[in-house]
């Protein structure tokens, strides 16, 4: 009886918020096209590395493949709970939450899930476009590495919405924890795989970040999407190992900050 | 002498306008303090990134090391300059599409265009902004250029035109809010398309240098001035950017003038 309760809550929650979030289905397909930066990377590099490859070992189709499915790993795993947590906190919505026999943090994961599935179509049609203009980059890939490469994607979101809503517990003594997220959007941005292959680091600075959870975020799922060797096995305990630091970390956080939360607004 | 009294009144306002806005800004140190310390972060990565090219002795679209970081702190410039500006300006006139409070900026005895694009101010660029114009001397200075005060002079005009161009097309975006009340996310996808600017228009293959030239003049925001700089700017380019500029600003005053003939305020 209790799992079939916790089922039909996930299905009215989830599918509330997919209605709200159909509702603004323009916003959301403009929001998927300002992560462009992958592709543009992927210029870069496809001009840097023409004819010589020099460094990486990846040749131009398999070069296209990464930046491409970078593209879609980070379209997957884009989170955005601090900046709604800290409006709710700033504007008193977050204490009717705090009430519910839920805890808040559903609410968003809930939300997040629904503006993925949001944008599913139109990352197809964008993934069908460019294959398009760069069919030699095609490779069918396996459904085992396919579901694998899913189930990472699934995993680097969760770390990533992890370590923001940490960020966002914060929220509980400073009033500005998205100007905290800012800092931490660095690092996601330039040591995650996103505008570089993690390989084309130099031996002591590829070490250093994957001792950071950012390249479990976008860089290790996009390996696995695009068919590039990877060490699966290693990834996946990297992967469990953040989010078994990162889980009890922020309930504990939250747990102190709500002891201390004495509401906003009105 | 009516244009100069007139200029003079807009110079005026301008100042009471960004006095009052820089003294509540500074009211938030702590804010200052993280601005400055994401600049530094994001001055590193975007180092550390274009290093990760030259180390491998693969040059960017033919520019030497320093050459590119010439590009690369221009860029720097002119996000400090988005910082101080256009951010906190323009992306207000959603803001006032949405909440009918254009209907007070349209009212006020200046000019609304003025109103909405120079309204305040925000320090959180100033830092980006001085390493931008130091750092492009040096960079610069390290890849042989001459410096000579008519190259400069040409250099800062060029910035500024490509200023003009980002500002146009800013404004244009922000204004079809007045139709599309929610045009937040289209101005956010235009950010991110400037990123391009950080690598000298030549690092890209040309299907997309051809883009980043006509369609979206990325290469007129930090390649041409970066030439200018370098001293080996070719004329038609620097007529070219003068020319998208004086194009894109005349641009968005008619599409303003254009756009709130629609304006029909918010409540009902």
């Amino acid at each position: 009886m209790n799992y079939r309760y916790w089922l039909r809550l996930a299905t009215r929650l989830w599918s509330s918020e997919y209605a709200h979030m159909l509702e603004y289905r323009a916003e959301v397909i403009l929001w998927a096209l300002s992560g462009v930066l992958p592709l543009i990377m992927l210029g870069v590099w496809s001009a840097a590395t023409d004819g010589q490859g020099a460094g990486l070992e990846m040749n131009q189709p398999q070069l296209a493949r990464y930046f491409l499915s970078a593209f879609v790993v980070r379209q997957f795993t884009v989170v955005w709970v601090v900046w709604q947590f800290e409006q709710d906190c700033l504007d008193g919505r977050l204490s009717p939450y705090l009430l519910q026999p839920l805890h808040p943090l559903w609410r968003y994961l809930a939300s997040h899930l629904a503006e993925q599935a949001t944008r599913l179509p139109f990352v197809i049609l964008l993934v069908s476009v460019f294959f398009g203009f760069q069919p030699q980059a095609f490779l069918m890939p396996q459904p085992g590495r396919l579901l694998l490469a899913v189930l990472a994607i699934g995993l680097g979101f969760a770390i990533h919405f992890l370590l923001q809503s940490l960020v966002a517990s914060l929220c509980f003594w400073t009033e500005r924890a998205s100007a905290l997220e800012r800092l931490l959007s660095i690092p996601l941005l330039f040591v995650s795989g996103l505008v570089a292959p993690l390989d084309a680091f130099p031996p002591g600075a590829r070490q250093l970040a994957l001792h950071t959870p950012f390249p479990w975020i976008i860089g290790f799922p996009a390996q696995l999407l695009s068919g590039a060797e990877v060490d699966i096995g290693a990834g996946f305990a990297a992967v469990a190992v953040w989010i078994a630091l990162l889980l009890p970390l922020l309930l504990l956080t939250w747990r102190l900050g709500v002891r201390r939360y004495s509401a906003m607004g009105a | 002498m009516k244009i100069a009294s007139g200029f003079f009144r807009f110079l005026l306002i301008l100042r009471r306008f960004w006095g009052t806005a820089l003294a509540s800004q500074l009211e938030y140190q702590l804010n200052m303090l993280i601005e400055l310390l994401a600049m530094l972060a994001n001055l590193a990565g975007s180092l550390f990134l274009l290093s990760l090219f030259y180390r491998q002795g693969i040059s960017l679209g033919g520019w030497s090391w320093s050459a590119a970081q010439v590009v690369l702190a221009a860029y720097t410039l002119l996000n400090g300059l988005t910082a101080t500006l256009l951010q906190p300006n323009l992306s207000r006139i959603v803001t006032h599409v949405q909440q009918g409070s254009l209907d007070f900026v349209l009212l006020k005895p200046i000019d609304s265009q003025f109103w909405l694009s120079l309204r305040t101010i925000s320090p959180a660029g100033f830092p980006e902004i001085a390493t931008g114009l130091v750092w492009m001397f040096y960079a610069a200075h390290q890849a042989g250029a001459p410096l000579r005060v008519a190259a400069i002079a040409i250099t800062l005009l060029l910035l500024a035109s490509g200023a003009l161009i980002l500002y146009s097309l800013w404004f244009v975006l922000a204004t079809t809010t007045i139709w599309f009340v929610k045009t937040w996310n289209a101005t956010e996808v235009l950010r991110a398309a400037l990123v391009a600017g950080r690598y000298p228009i030549n690092a890209y293959p040309p299907a997309l240098r051809t883009l980043f030239t006509l369609v979206l003049p990325v290469a007129f925001l930090t390649t041409v001035p970066a030439e200018a700089l370098l001293g080996r700017l070719d004329w038609p380019w620097a007529l070219a950017s003068l020319g998208a500029a004086s194009g894109c600003l005349a641009l968005s005053r008619c599409f303003w003038l254009y756009a709130i003939r629609f304006y029909t305020s918010a409540s009902s």
